[in-house]
C-alpha cells in the first residue's frame, strides 16, 4: 500500500467492538462499505481493529485477554464500539446476556470498558436508544448506552463522558449505514470530531442534519400528493403507507445504500429507524395514521394549515401522468415530448 | 478429566459458549450454550400481523432476507395465496444473493483464517494460506470482501438496502424491476461469477457443479497445482488434515427445499436423507417438536409443535444451560445446512462423499462451495426471466383469524416460522432457525444435539484453552446464534 510509506505522527487508533442485544446487522452492513478494500480503508485511516467478533482471529481466552488489557490500561482503548442493546434484565442482573467464557454479564464488561475508552460509540439504534430489542413488552429490559428511547440515561447514565469528555456518539440506524460508521471512526481517528458535530440526540450531524425526504425519487408525487395505495406502486408513500421520510433525520436518499438503494427506492416506507422509539410507532408500520383524512405525521417544520391548504391545491392540479403513474408499478404515461424547442 | 469453557467463540454470528469435558486429549462430552436472549417471539405478540415483516428481519443481520422470506411465506399461507411469478423470481434472487454472500463470508472470513494459525506453521500449504486468509490481512479475504460488497448491490436495487429490507411481501415484491435494470443486475452477477471462477475455483462454475464423484473430484484436483484456486487449496489441507474424519454428523439431514419456480417446483428438493438407507423421505412438518428441558425457558406441556410453541423465560431452571430449545424431527436429532440441501437434492459428488465419510468438516464446507457453483448460474436465469410487463405484486387481504407456516432455506439450513393471528393481531409466533437444530442442547431423554455429538472425540492439544479442532468443527456448521435464540 502506498500509504505505508508515509510516517505516522500518531499511534494507531485502537477500536474494540462488542456486540450485545442486537442482530449483528450493523457489522454486516459495515462490510458493505463502498470501497474496493475494506481493511485497507481502515488502515489508511490509522484505525487498528483491536478486536471484532466477526473479523478477528482471537477467540475465547485470547479475546478476553485483550479486553482485560484495555481495562487494566495496558492497551489504550481509543474507541469502544458497541452494537446491540444493553440487556439489563432479568431484574437488573444482566443475565440475559452473559459474555461467553467469562460468566460475567455483558453490561458489566461494557461499563468497565466505557470507563477507560477515549470515545464510546453506539453503533446502530439498538445501542443508541434501545431499538428493536426494546419493542413490545421489552422482555429483556433493553436500553441504549446513554438513552432509553428518547430519555437520556440508559446503561451508562446521563452524566457519563468518555475520556475525551464526549457523551456517547450515537450512530443510529437499523441497520446503520456503513459510511456513517466508517466516517465517524475516521473523523475520530483524525481528531476531527467534537461536541459541536453531534445533534441533540447524540447523532453525528453529518448525516443527521438531513431528512430522508431529501433526494427521494418520489418527490414529484409528493409535490402533487399523488399517493401510492399498495406496495410496488410508484407514488408518494406518506399519505397512505406510513412513510415518515419528511420527518426523519438521515441522508438515506442522497447517500445511497448498497449501490443505488434506499427504503423508499425499494418501494417501502421510511419507518424512522434512526429515531429513538421507532420500534413502537403506536400504529401499524404500513399504514399512515390520520385524523379526518389528514395524516397526523406532517412535516415537522411546516404549519399544519398551510400543509393542508397546499395539499388540497396540489391535488387538484395533479397532472394526469403523475396521478396515474402513482398507482402503477411502472410508468403508464411518459413525460410528453415537446415538438417545439423548450423555453 | 479436565473441563474447558470456551468463549467468547467468535467468527460465528452471535454469542456462543462451548463447555468441554476432556479426557486424554480428547473431548468426551460437549455442552453448547447460546448465552444471549432477546425475546422476539415475545416481542411479536399482539402486534398487527403484517408488522412481523418489520420485526423478523431484525432477528438476524447476516440472514435477514431469509427471515423475511419465512415470515412472508407464513403470512401468504395464512392468506392462502402465492406471489406472482415475478415476485417469486425476485424473492429467489434476493435470497440467493444473501445465501451466496453468506457462503463467501463463511469461507473467507470465518472458516479459513484458522488454518493460518501458527499451529500449522510446518505444513507445506501454510505460507499460501497465510498469504490469502490471515484475518483482516489476507489478500484473498480482502478480494472476497470486495466481491461481496459488489454482490450486495443487487439488494440495493431489488430491496432498497441490506440487511433489513422490507420489500419482500407475502404476495410479491414492493420493488418492480424495469427492463434496463435487468442488464445491470445481470452484469453484477457476472462480476461475482468472475471472482468465483478466477479466485475461488480457478475453473468455470459449470465444470465444478458437474463433478459427480470424489474420484472425479480427485481427477479434477490433479489437473493443476495444489494451491491453484482457493477451492483446491482447501481440498489440499482438508485431505491432508483429515477434515473428512472430523466432526461427524448425526446421519439424518433435513432440507425444506429452496428457490421455488413459478410452476411450483423447487430448485433444491425438500425432504430427509438418511445415511444408513441412502434414501430421501418426505418431510412431515407435523413431526417437528421443540423440547425446552435444558433451556432457560418454560417447558410446560413437554415437547411442543411450533404451531403451539411457548417462549417464556425461566432463568433459574435447574439443568438448563442455554437459551436454545431442542428441536427434534420425529423425536430425533437432525442436521441441516448446505450439506443437507445437497444430500436431499441428490447431488452425486456430495452423496458420494457423505457415503464415504458422513457429515464432517470437509463435507460441510465442500457442499457450501458447490452451492456457489450451482446457484450463481440459476441467478442469471431468474434475472433473464423477469417479465417487466407482468406484475411483481398482487393485492390481497389478510384474514383477521388465521394460522400460517413459512418454510425456507437460509444459508445455514432449514428455517421455519409459525404464526397464529387472532383479530388481526399476532397471538403466537414461533421460529425454528437452522442453528436451533444444529446447536441444539440435550432433550428430555438426554440426547445431545448435532454439534454436541459432533464434538465428541475432537483433539485437544497440550496447553490449548481454545482447541483449534473444536474451532474447525464449530465453524464448519457456520452457526448463526442470533437466529437461534432470537
Amino acid at each position: 500500500m502506498a500509504s505505508e510509506t508515509f510516517s505516522r505522527k500518531t499511534p494507531a487508533f485502537n477500536v474494540l467492538w462488542l456486540q450485545s442485544g442486537g442482530c449483528g446487522g450493523c457489522s454486516m452492513s459495515l462490510l458493505c462499505a463502498d470501497t474496493p478494500d475494506f481493511f485497507g480503508a481502515l488502515s489508511d485511516a490509522d484505525i487498528n481493529m483491536l478486536w471484532h467478533p466477526s473479523l478477528s482471529i482471537e477467540s475465547g481466552a485470547d479475546a478476553v485477554r485483550i479486553m482485560q488489557a484495555c481495562i487494566d490500561g495496558r492497551i489504550p482503548l481509543h474507541a469502544l464500539c458497541v452494537e446491540g442493546s444493553m440487556l439489563r434484565g432479568p431484574n437488573g442482573t444482566g443475565r440475559f446476556h452473559i459474555l461467553a467464557g467469562t460468566g460475567k454479564p455483558m453490561i458489566e464488561w461494557v461499563q468497565a470498558l466505557a470507563a477507560v475508552a477515549h470515545y464510546t460509540v453506539a453503533v446502530g439504534t439498538c445501542a443508541a436508544y434501545g431499538g428493536i430489542t426494546a419493542a413490545g413488552g421489552n422482555p429483556t429490559d433493553a436500553c441504549g448506552l446513554q438513552y432509553e428511547g428518547d430519555q437520556i440515561g440508559g446503561l451508562l447514565g446521563a452524566a457519563y463522558r468518555s475520556g475525551t469528555g464526549l457523551p456517547v456518539i450515537n450512530v443510529a440506524g437499523c441497520p446503520t449505514h456503513p459510511n456513517w460508521v466508517l466516517e465517524t471512526l475516521m473523523a475520530l481517528a483524525a481528531d476531527l470530531f467534537d461536541a459541536s458535530q453531534m445533534d441533540a440526540l447524540g447523532r453525528p450531524r453529518f448525516y443527521a442534519d438531513h431528512l430522508v425526504h431529501h433526494g427521494c425519487t418520489r418527490n414529484e408525487y409528493y409535490e402533487f400528493k399523488a399517493s401510492a395505495e399498495k406496495p410496488s406502486d410508484l407514488g408518494c408513500m406518506m399519505e397512505n403507507m406510513g412513510c415518515k421520510g419528511t420527518q426523519v433525520h438521515a441522508d438515506c436518499n442522497t447517500r445511497l445504500w448498497n449501490g443505488d438503494g434506499s427504503c423508499t427506492r425499494g418501494g417501502y416506507a421510511c419507518i424512522s429507524c434512526t429515531e429513538p422509539g421507532f420500534e413502537e410507532p403506536g400504529h401499524s408500520f404500513h399504514v399512515t395514521p390520520k385524523i379526518a383524512g389528514i395524516p397526523i405525521g406532517l412535516p415537522t417544520d411546516m404549519p399544519k394549515a398551510w400543509f393542508v391548504a397546499l395539499a388540497s391545491l396540489s391535488k387538484s392540479a395533479t397532472p394526469k401522468r403523475v396521478r396515474e403513474n402513482a398507482t402503477a408499478d411502472h410508468l403508464k404515461i411518459l413525460p410528453a415530448i415537446r415538438k417545439t424547442r423548450l423555453k | 478429566m479436565a473441563r474447558l469453557i470456551v468463549g467468547p467463540f467468535n467468527r460465528v454470528e452471535g454469542d456462543l459458549e462451548v463447555r468441554l469435558e476432556v479426557v486424554d486429549g480428547q473431548v468426551q462430552s460437549a455442552h453448547i450454550n447460546s448465552p444471549m436472549y432477546r425475546g422476539f417471539e415475545q416481542i411479536l405478540l399482539k402486534k398487527p400481523a403484517m408488522d412481523a415483516l418489520i420485526y423478523v428481519p431484525r432477528i438476524c443481520g447476516i440472514c435477514s432476507v431469509s427471515q423475511s422470506v419465512a415470515s412472508a411465506r407464513a403470512l401468504a399461507d395464512a392468506m392462502g395465496v402465492t406471489p406472482p411469478p415475478n415476485g417469486a423470481r425476485v424473492t429467489n434472487l434476493m435470497l440467493a444473493t444473501e445465501n451466496m454472500a453468506d457462503h463467501l463470508t463463511h469461507f473467507y472470513l470465518f472458516f479459513m483464517p484458522d488454518f493460518a494459525r501458527p499451529v500449522y506453521a510446518q505444513q507445506p500449504w501454510h505460507a499460501a494460506v497465510q498469504d490469502r486468509f490471515t484475518a483482516m490481512q489476507g489478500r484473498h479475504a480482502r478480494l472476497a470482501l470486495a466481491a461481496r460488497q459488489r454482490l450486495f448491490t443487487l439488494l440495493g436495487t431489488l430491496g432498497g438496502k441490506w440487511p433489513h429490507t422490507q420489500s419482500i411481501q407475502p404476495t410479491g415484491s414492493s420493488r418492480a424491476v424495469e427492463a434496463a435494470e435487468r442488464v445491470r443486475l445481470l452484469a453484477r452477477v457476472r462480476e461475482f461469477r468472475a471472482f468465483l471462477e478466477q479466485t475461488l475455483f480457478a475453473a468455470p462454475l459449470e465444470q465444478i457443479s458437474a463433478i459427480d464423484s470424489e474420484a472425479a473430484l480427485r481427477q479434477w484436483y490433479a489437473t493443476a497445482a495444489p494451491d491453484s484456486g482457493d477451492f483446491r487449496l482447501f481440498l489440499t489441507l482438508a485431505w491432508q488434515l483429515e477434515l473428512d474424519r472430523m466432526g461427524p454428523g448425526p446421519g439424518r439431514y433435513m432440507s425444506n427445499g429452496s428457490y421455488p419456480s413459478p410452476d411450483g417446483g423447487l430448485t433444491f428438493a425438500r425432504g430427509i436423507w438418511d445415511q444408513v438407507s441412502d434414501k430421501v423421505q418426505a418431510l412431515d412438518t407435523d413431526s417437528i417438536s421443540e423440547d425446552a428441558t435444558h433451556a432457560w425457558l418454560s417447558d410446560a406441556g413437554g415437547a411442543r409443535h411450533p404451531a403451539d410453541g411457548l417462549t417464556v423465560p425461566d432463568i433459574d431452571k435447574p439443568d438448563a444451560y442455554t437459551w436454545n430449545k431442542a428441536p427434534r424431527l420425529d423425536g430425533r436429532v437432525i442436521e441441516t445446512g448446505a450439506l443437507a440441501r445437497q444430500l436431499v437434492d441428490a447431488h452425486p459428488l456430495i452423496r458420494d462423499a457423505a457415503m464415504r465419510c458422513g457429515g464432517t468438516v470437509y463435507t460441510r464446507v465442500l457442499a457450501r462451495l458447490l452451492e456457489l457453483a450451482r446457484v450463481v448460474p440459476a441467478m442469471e436465469e431468474w434475472i433473464k426471466n423477469l417479465r417487466t410487463d407482468e406484475p411483481y405484486f398482487v393485492a390481497h387481504a389478510l384474514p383477521d383469524d388465521a394460522v400460517g407456516m413459512g418454510l425456507t432455506e437460509a444459508a445455514r439450513g432449514s428455517l421455519g416460522h409459525w404464526i397464529a393471528i387472532r383479530k388481526g393481531k399476532i397471538s403466537n409466533y414461533q421460529i425454528i432457525a437452522p442453528t436451533s437444530w444444529n446447536f441444539s442442547p440435550r432433550d428430555a431423554q438426554g440426547v445431545p444435539g448435532a454439534l454436541e455429538a459432533a464434538l465428541v472425540g475432537a483433539a485437544v492439544l497440550p496447553g490449548e484453552d481454545t482447541p483449534v479442532s473444536v474451532q474447525h468443527i464449530v465453524r464448519s456448521f457456520d452457526p448463526c446464534m442470533v437466529c437461534t435464540v432470537h
